[in-house]
């Protein structure tokens, strides 16, 4: 009862709690107005850079500087509107759309802050909801720069903006974990007495351990060690201290 | 001490012995380039490991609490049970469905609300007919200073429309502007339906009043002729995008049986469907205003030909479907 997820005090808002069809109930955490925006200018950024990128590439190859002048001049021929225009409208915006029917409810943005969109059921959505649900962002677009959408994720239970409620969609972190292995996950579930969010923290630290500068390597270790209230190994000088600190993590994990 | 070297050996001895049998599922889990090739075999032993991962979930649930081997058979609880759960993805299958039979039972449903829309876009047209036929200085509201300008020196601002653009720029410009009004339409039936009455009430209204003040200048039959090829379907569309906004407004205010946000995505999701369908017929529209409208090499028999001919096809087809073998037989 007190490991149970779906009974954590105060934060039922924030979960997609789902019971399988087998009695299996399961919780997905839902994303907040910050992840969908950060998800959102990331994509605007993409879809952007492709378009301008179209019309400069194409107009560099195949159209001299005077023909691009007039492309919208009476008299020219229609194949320059469509060779330039048409892709760079489809471009930006099919983008959304497209790519979310490709990317089973992600997109590059949202692949990058690490979020997805499902169905209630935590499935990956079908072609016609995510199709109905860019159909509505004409209205959450509204009056300017996603007010109406963003009034809506503020004030849903479940953070949906207008076109999610419509199609039945929720956006969800992500949680598949591809940086960890099977291997690695049995290791620390035999030889650690650690939390799970302890768990993911340490091997967040031992996989960016190398990325790290040295001061934040050493901060980092000694505020998880004593988190979980281990012993801080002390030393004479920097470099020894890390590697002690290096070690004391391992050592649970179960690896020397 | 003793106890917790037992839990720690039953433990590993569970690891051990589970392991490869989850990722044995995760392998029969992961995207192959074809998912006909799929035996039966496949599909069985993915029954099995997904049985054995439900009392596996339970137990880790129960032993480690929220630890990371919890996580992980969460989520390849999920993805299996994704895998098992989903519905058949025949596409084209029910695309054929869609035209077949789903739209004529949608556009039964939405008969009512058709009538309405219809009603609501020919009330505007006699509204703007009569208050710009009586009081025509009134034409600044519906119309560009350009295009009254046209129509008092006698011409259309039509009439050189291919000069200003090549006709393919136009039928894009112009599928996309139908598309958009269409999408509005629609959309806008989330206000309670206030959105829709107002695109629909403005869009005959706007007709009605540019058809009284060409009349005046004796070029309503000029205006009528350059409308008629493209107009019947593409009116038609934006009064079924309206009925749509209607019923997606009455869901909200008169839900019945159903909470708001059923209602609401129930009605989406057939007005979607019903979107999806009508989309071909805007672009072709489209093409129609771009490429034979403005040409003054199709008179206005020809025109009328092919307006009543595009329209009897589109509503042949949405309300009695297309004829074929769909997966309900």
């Amino acid at each position: 009862m007190m490991n149970n997820p779906l009974n954590k005090p105060g934060s039922f808002q924030d979960y997609l709690h789902i019971q399988s069809a087998d009695g299996m109930d399961y919780q997905l955490e839902i994303a907040g107005m910050g992840a969908r925006t950060y998800a959102f200018v990331i994509d605007w950024h993409i879809r952007l850079l492709l378009a301008i990128s179209w019309v400069a590439i194409c107009g560099v190859a195949f159209f001299n500087w005077e023909e691009l002048r007039n492309v919208f001049k009476p008299g020219h021929p229609g194949y320059t509107g469509l060779i330039l225009i048409l892709p760079t409208l489809l471009i930006y915006f099919l983008y959304h759309p497209v790519l979310e029917i490709l990317m089973a409810g992600r997109t590059p943005g949202k692949r990058m802050t690490g979020v997805r969109l499902v169905d209630l059921q935590g499935h990956t959505p079908g072609i016609g909801a995510l199709l109905l649900r860019n159909v509505f962002r004409l209205i959450d677009s509204l009056p300017g720069f996603y007010f109406l959408g963003l009034v809506a994720v503020a004030f849903t239970g479940k953070h949906q903006r207008i076109g999610d409620l419509a199609a039945g969609l929720v956006l969800v972190y992500d949680n598949v974990d591809k940086t960890h292995s099977l291997q690695q996950i049995s290791t620390l579930t035999l030889h650690s007495r650690l939390s799970g969010d302890d768990q993911t923290l340490l091997l967040d630290l031992l996989k960016r351990w190398d990325e790290l500068a040295s001061e934040r390597r050493i901060l980092f270790a000694t505020q998880f060690l004593s988190r979980i209230g281990r012993d801080i190994p002390e030393a004479s000088d920097k470099q020894t201290q890390e590697q002690a600190l290096k070690r004391a993590l391992k050592s649970l994990l179960g690896e020397p | 001490m003793q106890q917790l070297n037992n839990q720690s050996q039953a433990l590993s001895h569970w690891l051990n012995a589970r392991k490869s049998q989850w990722e044995s599922l995760e392998n029969t889990l992961k995207p192959t380039a074809s998912r006909r090739a799929q035996e039966i075999s496949d599909a069985r032993q993915l029954l099995s490991g997904y049985r054995a991962l439900l009392s596996d979930l339970s137990l880790s649930r129960r032993v480690n609490g929220k630890a990371m081997i919890t996580r992980y058979l969460e989520n390849l609880f999920l993805k299996a049970h994704e895998e098992i759960y989903r519905p058949a993805n025949h596409p084209l299958a029910r695309l054929i469905d869609l035209y077949h039979w789903e739209i004529p039972r949608l556009m039964r449903e939405l008969k009512t609300a058709i009538f309405s829309a219809f009603a609501l876009f020919a009330l505007g047209i006699a509204a703007g007919w009569w208050l710009i036929g009586s009081y025509p200085d009134l034409i600044g509201l519906l119309a560009s200073p350009k295009m009254i300008d046209h129509v008092q020196k006698g011409e259309l601002w039509t009439d050189g429309l291919l000069n200003v653009a090549p006709s393919s720029v136009l039928s894009l410009s112009i599928a996309a502007n139908n598309i958009t009004v269409t999408l509005f339409a629609f959309g806008l039936g989330a206000f309670y339906g206030v959105g829709t009455l107002y695109i629909i009430g403005f869009n005959g209204f706007m007709l009605g009043g540019i058809f009284a003040f060409t009349a005046a200048y004796q070029l309503d039959g000029r205006l009528f002729a350059f409308i008629i090829g493209h107009g019947v379907v593409e009116l038609s569309v934006i009064i079924i995008a309206g009925a749509m906004g209607l019923q997606l407004g009455e869901a909200l205010i008169r839900p019945g049986a159903r909470n708001r946000l059923q209602a609401f995505q129930e009605t989406s999701i057939s007005a979607g469907k019903v979107l999806l369908a009508v989309t071909p017929f805007l672009i072709f529209a489209g093409l129609i205003e771009g490429f034979v409208s403005p040409d003054q090499a199709f008179n206005l028999p020809q025109r009328a030909v092919i307006g009543c001919c595009s329209g009897m096809i589109f509503w042949l087809i949405l309300l009695f479907g297309v004829p074929g073998k769909s997966r309900q037989q």
